[in-house]
């Protein structure tokens, strides 16, 4: 109907009458259709090839599907067990059917390797069960299996079995945060050889905190200065910070290990200024690992304060001056708090930046200056450890969210870096 | 400018203020300054004092079956990752400016989060659900990536050419009679050209020096530039890596050239329209 009338001029529509603002919505809804199905394709390609695969690793820190896959039915019977006295002899008869159907498979090789990583020496266990199997016909299950290996007649190596018989686990992000569950399913400190990733998350922090200071401490004045000069000056500054901030990472960090080796150029000149009589050690250090970090974000805050900066009338001050207010008082009373949204933005953009920072300390850094990212390289490249490797990168993430929504909140969703 | 009448503590705060920006700005493009000569040093040190002028290093640099291949890699990967941000992202920044809607912002933000989730993650991430679908170790897998690295570029620059956009300009083509594909290809397009463009760049400068991603997603045949040189800084630090840093400098700089003209442009046409 609304097509038919659509195609008639508007005198001859008089016996369908369509309110104009029935009309005026209906073309409002078009249009906004219109628009919106210009950002679908974005939103799909970006929910496949972004959000997809980083809810997949953010949903691995609280997988634990081994045991599961392996002792299927065993596992069902082990959640209803009240893990007080030693399970009934159906427990007993499934755990035996089932270790011996997937005996000698990878299914059981890594459920005895999941296994052992809570009980030491689970491993050796199951795989002298499996010789064991099976059992010898109208043999009772439970006598076969306490004759493999004792262990199966203590409730405890059963109480083993029944924690990991869901198929998800706080285990890993506990132990991310160095704890984990004793033998009575209580969470307690970690071991102390195992407690080192609330030491790598407060290095991260505490280094981005650092970095993000000096990078305000340096990118103030030059802010400042640009701001504050005529257009010409202020326009040569600009290519000084937008060069370095173009050039690839990879060349900066060559370029500062060229500086900073023991016969480099700073080392020569801190021996030629007679500040020091025999080469330091400025690289593969913390200092290497600071020095490269400033120098490749020192551009992410200097643009966010320029920007705020260009837009400070200098009326204010000088009135606050006219007025007779010092000028540093000035500075501080009135120029400064107008410069806070700069501030703000600069940091916390530096500050994100800085916490999910890989190539810098692994290149320029000993394995003390290594960061939450290296853990998250190391557990997915050496040890394929997904759980490990998925626990800390959710600490880092939720952490770079919290502080990327407080971001968005001081300046909108646009980025500084880009005008 | 100082006043004559300024006070001497007025006097040392001002010279010590540029003191130390100039110090700032030295720190800033030393590295810069630094690599490019050890690049024609004729010995196998990055030392300076230099021993002699060669071009030994970028003789090895062309012909290195190695650095040949991951040249060609970068330029097969970031040239594609480009057109696809931008592709995706230009519409999307459109729509975005165009429509208002309650969850506009959240929406935003996701896509442009590529931006600031860190890295790694994405790598692992990526790494994780690609690898059994055989996208890791393809150029696919790896364009895919980089391009969703890059659009959170196209679609700011582009928002950002958007604010000060007349759409006015639109209705006026559209009441001549133009349709709208020749609207927004006669009107839209060439005035939010240097917009995309810059995006574009932003992308292509993002995937060009990207190796975290790579370094996960990539089999050996993906080896782009950037993760020939963190192998070769990794290992052993040469004077080809110094070639390599300052043929990578010299193209920033011509992006960066680009980048400043467009925005210039786009500066005087703008002061120019009112």
């Amino acid at each position: 109907m609304t097509d038919f009338t659509a195609t008639l001029p508007a005198t001859l529509a008089v016996e369908a009458p369509i309110s104009l603002k029935a009309q005026l919505r209906r073309a409002e809804r078009l249009k906004k259709l219109k628009f919106g199905a210009l950002i679908v394709p974005l939103a799909l390609f970006l929910l496949l090839t972004f959000v997809w695969p980083i809810a997949a690793l953010l949903k691995r820190s609280v997988d634990n599907p081994e045991v599961v896959a392996a002792f299927p039915d065993t596992c069902a019977l082990l959640r209803q067990w009240d893990g007080q006295a030693l399970p009934d002899d159906a427990v007993y008869a499934s755990f035996a059917g089932e270790v011996d159907r997937i005996k000698g498979t990878p299914v059981l090789a890594s459920a005895a390797k999941r296994l052992n990583m809570e009980l030491p020496g689970f491993r050796t266990l199951m795989m002298r069960t499996a010789k064991a199997m099976p059992v010898a016909i109208n043999g009772s299950a439970r006598a076969a299996l306490i004759d493999a290996d004792e262990r199966w007649g203590e409730v405890a190596t059963w109480q083993y079995l029944a924690r990991n018989a869901s198929p998800y686990t706080a285990r890993y992000l506990l132990a991310s945060v160095d704890r984990k569950y004793d033998d009575f399913g209580n969470i307690v400190a970690a071991d102390d050889d195992e407690a080192i990733y609330v030491k790598v998350l407060t290095r991260t922090f505490g280094m981005s905190a650092v970095v993000t200071a000096v990078c305000l401490l340096l990118g103030f004045p030059l802010a400042y200065m640009m701001a504050t000069q005529p257009a010409k000056i202020a326009n040569t500054l600009l290519i000084f910070v937008l060069l370095p901030f173009w050039t690839s990472i990879l060349v900066r960090v060559a370029a500062w290990i060229v500086l900073l080796q023991t016969e480099g150029l700073v080392n020569q000149a801190l021996m030629g200024l007679g500040i020091t009589d025999h080469p330091l050690q400025l690289v593969f250090n913390s200092t290497g690992v600071y020095i490269a970090m400033v120098h490749i974000l020192l551009p992410f805050m200097i643009l966010p304060l320029y920007s705020v900066m260009k837009g400070i009338s200098p009326t204010y001050v000088r009135a606050a001056l006219s007025l007779g207010c010092p000028p540093f008082r000035s500075f501080w009373k009135v120029y400064f708090p107008q410069a806070l949204p700069g501030v703000g933005a600069g940091c916390l953009l530096v500050f994100i930046l800085c916490m999910g920072y890989y190539i810098t300390p692994a290149l320029l850094g000993s394995p003390k200056e290594q960061m939450a990212s290296y853990f998250v390289a190391f557990y997915t490249n050496q040890t394929i450890n997904w759980g490990m490797a998925a626990a800390l990168s959710a600490i880092l993430f939720v952490a770079t969210l919290a502080l990327y929504m407080v971001y968005t909140r001081l300046v909108g969703s646009s980025t500084p870096a880009v005008r | 400018m100082l006043a004559s009448y300024a006070s001497p503590l007025e006097r040392l705060w001002h010279y010590a203020l540029r003191a130390i920006c100039g110090l700032v700005v030295v720190f800033l493009m030393l590295p810069i300054l630094v690599i490019a000569p050890l690049s024609f040093n004729s010995d196998s040190f990055l030392l300076y004092p230099m021993s002699g002028f060669s071009l030994r290093w970028y003789q090895e640099f062309l012909t290195s079956p190695a650095w040949q291949q991951a040249f060609v890699n970068s330029c097969i990967v970031s040239p594609f990752a480009t057109i696809l941000a931008m592709l995706l992202g230009t519409p999307a920044a459109v729509g975005l400016t165009r429509m208002d809607f309650p969850g506009k912002a959240l929406l935003t933000a996701i896509l442009i989060s590529p931006m600031v989730v860190p890295v790694v993650i994405v790598g692992v991430a990526t790494y994780l659900v690609f690898a059994p679908i055989g996208l890791s170790g393809s150029y696919l897998g790896l364009i895919l990536v980089h391009a969703a690295l890059g659009v959170p570029f196209v679609v700011t620059t582009v928002s950002a050419t958007l604010q000060g956009f007349d759409f006015n300009l639109v209705r006026a083509a559209a009441s001549l009679g133009a349709n709208p594909l020749t609207t927004f290809f006669r009107v839209t397009l060439p005035l939010v050209a240097p917009g995309v463009i810059s995006g574009g760049l932003f992308a292509f400068g993002t995937s060009f020096d990207e190796v975290v991603v790579t370094l996960f997603l990539a089999g050996p045949e993906q080896t782009t530039l950037p993760r020939q040189m963190f192998s070769g800084i990794r290992e052993n630090i040469s004077p080809t890596i110094a070639a390599v840093a300052t043929i990578l400098t010299v193209l920033s700089t011509l992006m960066l050239i680009t980048l400043e003209w467009l925005r210039r442009r786009g500066e005087r046409l703008r002061s120019a329209a009112r």
